[in-house]
C-alpha cells in the first residue's frame, strides 16, 4: 500500500559520508540534497523520502515510526536506548566516547562531577566501575567543564583527539566505539520487509566493500 | 515542584473527547461481540492490585508501575497489564474444575512514561485468555480471533508476527552449552542490536557452522519456508519441537483461512520471562509501535497453580490510530422547540427514541449562536411559536 520509505538523516558531521553511502549503494539521490535547506527531501524516482534531523533525534523518529528507517551514531543509540533494530554497522564517521579531563588529576573524595551531553552512557558507564558519580547535563563545548572548575572529567566523543588536545585536556579512559549504525522502526521492520531488507542488502555489499574486516561479512 | 494550573493532567493522562469515545465504543462493540460469538466470557478485575502479587508477576518494568499505600502500609499498584490479574483469578477460582476456560476483557492499564510525552499512560486493552488447555488448537484459536476482530473492526492492513521462545532458546543451548551465554547473547536479540549479536557471535571460540547456524536466526522471517530453514539449523531436542508446533499451527491458521495475515518470525523473543511457547506481535501499517500482542505462558503457575494458557491484548488507543481513515458515519436530528410547542416536541423526541434514532430536544432560547450549533447535526425540526396552519 504504502510503498514510500522514509529515511531520518542526520544533519552535520555524518550527513555527507551517509549520502556517499547511498549514493554508492545506488540510490539516485536529487541534486539539492547537499545544500538545501529543506527538511523534507523527496527521492520520487527511488520511493525514498529524507527528513533531516538533528542526529541525537533520529533514534526518536524511527522509534516513533515517523521514519521507517535512520543513521543515527551508536553514540546516540546508547545514549536514547530506543526500541528499534540496529541491523547494519555501516562503519562511517568513526570516532569513540572516552573519558578526559585535565592532566595528573583526581576525581574528587566526595562528590565526583562529570559533564556530559551523554548522562545515560556515562551514568552507565561509571556504575559499572563502582564509582557514583554526579552528572552535570550540558549541550555542547563539553571541554570547557573541567577548565573553568565544573568538573572533574567528562564524557564526550573523541574522534581525532585534537580539540582535547588544543584545550589541554587529556583521555583517561576509553569507553567504547562509535561509527554509524542503520536503525529500523519494529513495525516497518515487519510491514515493509521487502524494501528495508532491499535496502540492507545494498548498503551491506558497500560497506563489506569499503571496509577490510569482516566482522559482519556474508550474514547480514 | 511548581504550581499547578487548573488545566493540567498527571503525566500521560489524557480525556477522552466525545466523538473519540463514541469511535472507541464503537470498536469495543465490534471486537466484544465478535469474541462473545466465539465463546469467550468477559470479566472485570479490581484496577489497584497488591505490588507483591500482581505487581511482582507482571511483566512491566517496575519503574513504569504506579504505586501507593493502602492503610496498613501494604504497596499497591495501579494494574500494569490484564494478563496478571487474570492468571489470579482464574488460579484460585475459575480453574477448579481443571477444563478449558476461554475469559475476555476490555479494560484500561497504567504504565507511567519515564521519558517524554506523545504516550499515554493509562491506555484500554480488549484481549482474551484461553486458560488450561495446551494445543495447538488453542494457540491457533486464539490467533484466528484476533485476526477476525481485528477484520470486524475494519482494519484492512495488518500482520501477525509469530515466533516461539522454544526455539532460540535451544538453538543457544545447542550450541553455547550454558544458561550464562544463552542469556548473553539472547539479550541482543531483546535489545534488537543486530550488529551486536553477529559481534558477539563473531567473538565466539566456535566452529564457522555454529557461527553460522547462530547468524541465520535473524534471517528466519517470513512464511511456510522458514520452517524448511529453522529445521536444518536445528538438531534436535525442544528446538525442533517448537518448530514442529509452528508448523502445526500453520496447518491450523491455514484451515481458518487466515494464514495470508500471519508470517514467522523466530528472532522475535521478550523480555516477559513468563511466555513458555508461541508469541506474537501485530502491526499495522500506518501505526509505528505494535498494536497488540500476546503468546503462550505459564504465568498462572506464580499463582499456585499448574497451568498455561495463551492469549493476546489489543491496545485500543493504537488500534484507533490505525483505523484513522475509517470515518464512521452516525445521524443526529435536533429538535427546535419553543415553551408553545414543547409538548410537541417532547412527543416527536419520544417517537424518534423509540425507533433507535438519535434526537436532541434544544431549547432554541438556550442557544446563542444557532447557525454554529446547526451545523453538529445531521437533521433539524423546528417547533416554534404558536401553531399555525401550515
Amino acid at each position: 500500500m504504502n510503498s514510500i520509505l522514509t529515511i531520518a538523516m542526520p544533519k552535520g558531521r555524518i550527513f555527507e559520508e551517509a549520502a556517499e553511502l547511498l549514493r554508492k549503494a545506488g540510490y539516485k539521490l536529487p541534486p539539492e540534497f547537499d545544500e538545501s535547506r529543506k527538511l523534507i527531501i523527496e527521492a520520487a524516482g527511488e520511493g525514498l523520502r529524507f527528513i533531516l534531523a538533528k542526529p541525537m533525534d533520529v533514534a526518536t523518529y524511527v522509534e516513533h515510526g515517523v521514519a521507517d528507517v535512520g543513521i543515527a551514531g551508536k553514540d546516540v543509540l546508547l545514549e536514547e536506548e530506543r526500541d528499534v533494530y540496529e541491523l547494519l554497522n555501516l562503519k562511517i564517521s568513526p570516532c569513540y566516547l572516552a573519558v578526559a579531563g585535565l592532566p595528573n588529576t583526581q576525581m574528587n573524595e566526595v562528590a565526583p562531577r562529570v559533564a556530559t551531553k551523554y548522562p545515560n552512557v556515562a551514568e552507565t558507564y561509571f556504575r559499572a566501575q563502582g564509582e557514583q558519580v554526579e552528572i552535570i547535563n550540558l549541550n555542547g563545548s563539553i571541554e570547557l567543564a573541567p577548565l573553568i572548575g565544573l568538573s572533574d572529567r567528562i564524557v564526550d566523543i573523541v574522534s581525532t583527539g585534537r580539540t582535547l588536545k588544543e584545550n589541554g585536556l587529556v583521555e583517561y579512559e576509553r569507553i567504547v566505539d562509535v561509527t554509524s549504525r542503520l536503525i529500523v522502526n519494529p513495525v516497518s521492520y515487519r510491514m515493509k520487509d521487502a524494501r528495508i531488507d532491499e535496502l540492507v542488502t545494498r548498503l551491506h555489499e558497500v560497506v563489506v566493500q569499503g571496509g577490510s574486516d569482516d566482522e559482519n561479512s556474508k550474514n547480514i | 515542584m511548581s504550581r499547578l494550573f487548573m488545566f493540567e493532567k498527571p503525566l500521560g493522562m489524557r480525556d477522552t473527547l466525545p466523538e473519540l469515545y463514541e469511535k472507541k465504543h464503537q470498536i469495543r462493540s465490534v471486537i466484544a461481540e465478535t469474541m462473545k460469538l466465539w465463546g469467550y466470557q468477559f470479566i472485570e478485575t479490581p484496577i489497584l492490585e497488591y505490588y507483591e502479587t500482581i505487581g511482582a508477576a507482571s511483566a512491566i518494568a517496575d519503574q513504569q508501575l504506579f504505586k501507593l499505600l493502602d492503610k496498613e502500609g501494604h504497596t499497591l499498584v495501579l494494574r500494569p497489564d490484564m494478563t496478571a490479574p487474570i492468571a489470579r483469578v482464574a488460579a484460585s477460582k475459575l480453574l477448579a474444575e481443571d477444563l478449558p476456560v476461554r475469559l475476555a476483557y476490555s479494560a484500561n492499564v497504567f504504565r507511567a512514561q519515564q521519558r517524554e510525552g506523545g504516550r499515554p499512560a493509562e491506555f484500554e486493552q480488549i484481549g482474551v485468555e484461553f486458560l488450561n488447555e495446551d494445543t495447538v488448537s488453542c494457540d491457533g484459536e486464539t490467533i484466528a480471533l484476533l485476526i477476525s476482530s481485528l477484520k470486524k473492526a475494519g482494519l484492512a492492513q495488518f500482520q501477525v508476527s509469530v515466533g516461539h521462545v522454544g526455539f532460540a532458546q535451544e538453538l543457544f543451548m545447542q550450541i553455547l552449552g550454558t544458561n550464562g551465554r544463552a542469556t548473553a547473547l539472547r539479550k541482543f536479540l531483546y535489545e534488537k542490536n543486530y550488529v551486536g549479536y553477529r559481534e558477539h557471535v563473531n567473538s565466539l571460540q566456535l566452529s564457522s557452522i555454529d557461527k553460522q547456524r547462530l547468524l541465520q536466526l535473524h534471517q528466519l522471517r517470513g512464511g511456510e519456508e522458514v520452517i524448511g530453514q529453522a529445521l536444518d539449523i536445528i538438531e534436535n531436542g525442544t528446538g525442533k519441537q517448537a518448530i514442529i508446533e509452528l508448523k502445526e499451527l500453520w496447518d491450523v491458521l491455514k484451515d481458518y483461512g487466515v494464514q495470508e495475515y500471519v508470517k514467522f518470525d523466530l528472532s522475535i523473543v521478550s523480555h516477559m520471562s513468563y511466555y513458555s511457547g508461541i508469541l506474537f506481535e501485530v502491526y499495522a501499517g500506518n501505526v509505528g509501535f505494535p498494536i497488540g500482542n500476546g503468546g503462550r505462558y505459564s504465568l498462572i503457575e506464580k499463582f499456585g497453580k499448574k497451568a498455561t494458557a495463551t492469549g493476546f491484548a489489543v491496545r485500543l488507543d493504537m488500534l484507533l490510530e490505525a483505523l484513522d481513515g475509517v470515518q464512521l458515519e452516525h445521524a443526529a436530528h435536533c429538535i427546535f422547540f419553543s415553551g408553545e410547542r414543547r409538548k410537541e416536541a417532547f412527543q416527536l423526541a419520544e417517537k424518534m427514541h423509540g425507533q433507535g434514532k438519535l434526537a436532541v430536544l434544544q431549547d432554541i432560547t438556550g442557544v446563542k449562536n444557532l447557525d454554529a450549533f446547526t451545523k453538529r447535526f445531521t437533521d433539524t425540526t423546528f417547533l416554534i411559536g404558536g401553531r399555525s396552519d401550515e
